[in-house]
């Protein structure tokens, strides 16, 4: 599967590498790059969050986390999840290390659905670091508004088809 | 052209994981001695090692598909009369669109400026966030492995489409821009 997953990748990479080659061709050198040096600047950051998500998940509280986030913790644990999510510090390597953490620690997979959904819509610093200034504000917080309620439809759905 | 920047190597929010990885990683040592320590090390490593050629792909892919997918064709696609099927197309180019906040925020604000209305708009960034492929391949999956991602992706598809409708019904319910009654 693992295979598989590399196989498919690297496939579109030279499909589209070909389609840029054939029609851009001038561009074609310096867009490789960037992506390779996108690659190299993600490295540490990969690194650093995937070793840290194994030691994170052993000093994590595991008796806390099954009673927190638990399969069975309903809707106070969904609330919970997605508050966590929305205060949840820096960009996309904090959120999934801790909401892999927990997964590792005994929390349910609609929750940790909950977590990294609320987390992906509300994160407060990139809203306001990011979004705020480069769109209209009014349509920001409407997006915001409409947001709400998808924590929690994308966990019970999750609940509704038993997976993952 | 390019317009988003590479990832910068180390940032504040890094710094942020790896002081909780450091704090994490010295409280195993003390409490649980070497050995316990080495064994998650080399575990985390090998999972690392299996996710840097998906991660390099999904780089490429993203610079690429940023190169063939120019902003303007967007934009036309999701003019302001373009109905739910404006929605669906803002749903399938957030899902698309590689880069990160550097791209999509800018992208969604010349929709607007362009004539996207907000339903558009709100269904492209949220897609952006919750079905975004590259976020999906690069982060996502080391963490949590192939089967949970792919179960996260399917239940978050009709999200970004939901929230878009409702988004429109709102905008037109509470404001409706003078301009374009």
């Amino acid at each position: 599967m693992n295979l598989l997953v590399d196989v498919v990748l690297w496939l579109a990479v030279a499909i589209l590498a070909i389609i840029v080659f054939a029609r851009r061709r001038a561009m074609f050198g310096e867009t490789a790059v960037f992506g390779a040096r996108d690659f190299l600047g993600l490295l540490p950051r990969i690194a650093i969050g995937m070793i840290g998500s194994g030691f994170i998940a052993e000093i994590l509280p595991s008796k806390l986390i099954p009673a927190w986030l638990g399969a069975d913790t309903g809707f106070t644990g969904l609330m919970i999840a997605t508050i966590a999510g929305t205060l949840t510090p820096g960009g996309p390597v904090v959120g999934f290390a801790i909401a892999a953490a927990a997964l590792k620690s005994g929390a349910g997979a609609p929750q940790v659905i909950a977590y990294s959904v609320a987390w992906a819509l509300f994160a407060i610093q990139r809203l306001l670091i990011f979004e705020v200034p480069m769109m209209p504000p009014r349509v920001v917080w409407l997006r915001v508004a409409v947001s709400l309620p998808l924590p929690f439809l994308a966990a019970w759905t999750a609940m509704l088809v038993g997976k993952p | 052209m390019n317009a988003r920047r590479p990832h910068r190597a180390f940032d504040w929010s890094t710094a942020v994981v790896a002081t909780l990885t450091l704090t994490a990683a010295v409280t195993v040592f003390l409490r649980d001695g070497q050995e316990r320590f080495l064994a998650i090390l080399f575990d985390d490593l090998g999972i690392v090692g299996t996710m840097l050629p998906k991660v390099l792909a999904g780089c490429l892919i993203g610079a690429f598909v940023t190169l063939l997918l120019p902003r303007e064709t967007v934009t036309r696609w999701v003019g302001g009369d373009s109905g739910i099927g404006g929605i669906l197309i803002a749903t399938v180019a957030g899902a698309i669109l590689p880069g990160g906040p550097f791209t999509i925020y800018p992208v969604a604000g010349a929709f607007l400026a362009a004539g996207a209305d907000a339903g558009a708009a709100c269904a492209f960034v949220i897609s952006w966030t919750l079905l975004g492929y590259s976020r999906a391949i690069v982060w996502e999956l080391p963490f949590f492995g192939l089967d949970f991602v792919t179960w996260r992706l399917i239940l978050a598809i009709p999200l970004p489409i939901i929230a878009g409708i409702a988004a429109r019904a709102l905008w037109r319910y509470f404001r409706a821009p003078p301009e374009s009654a």
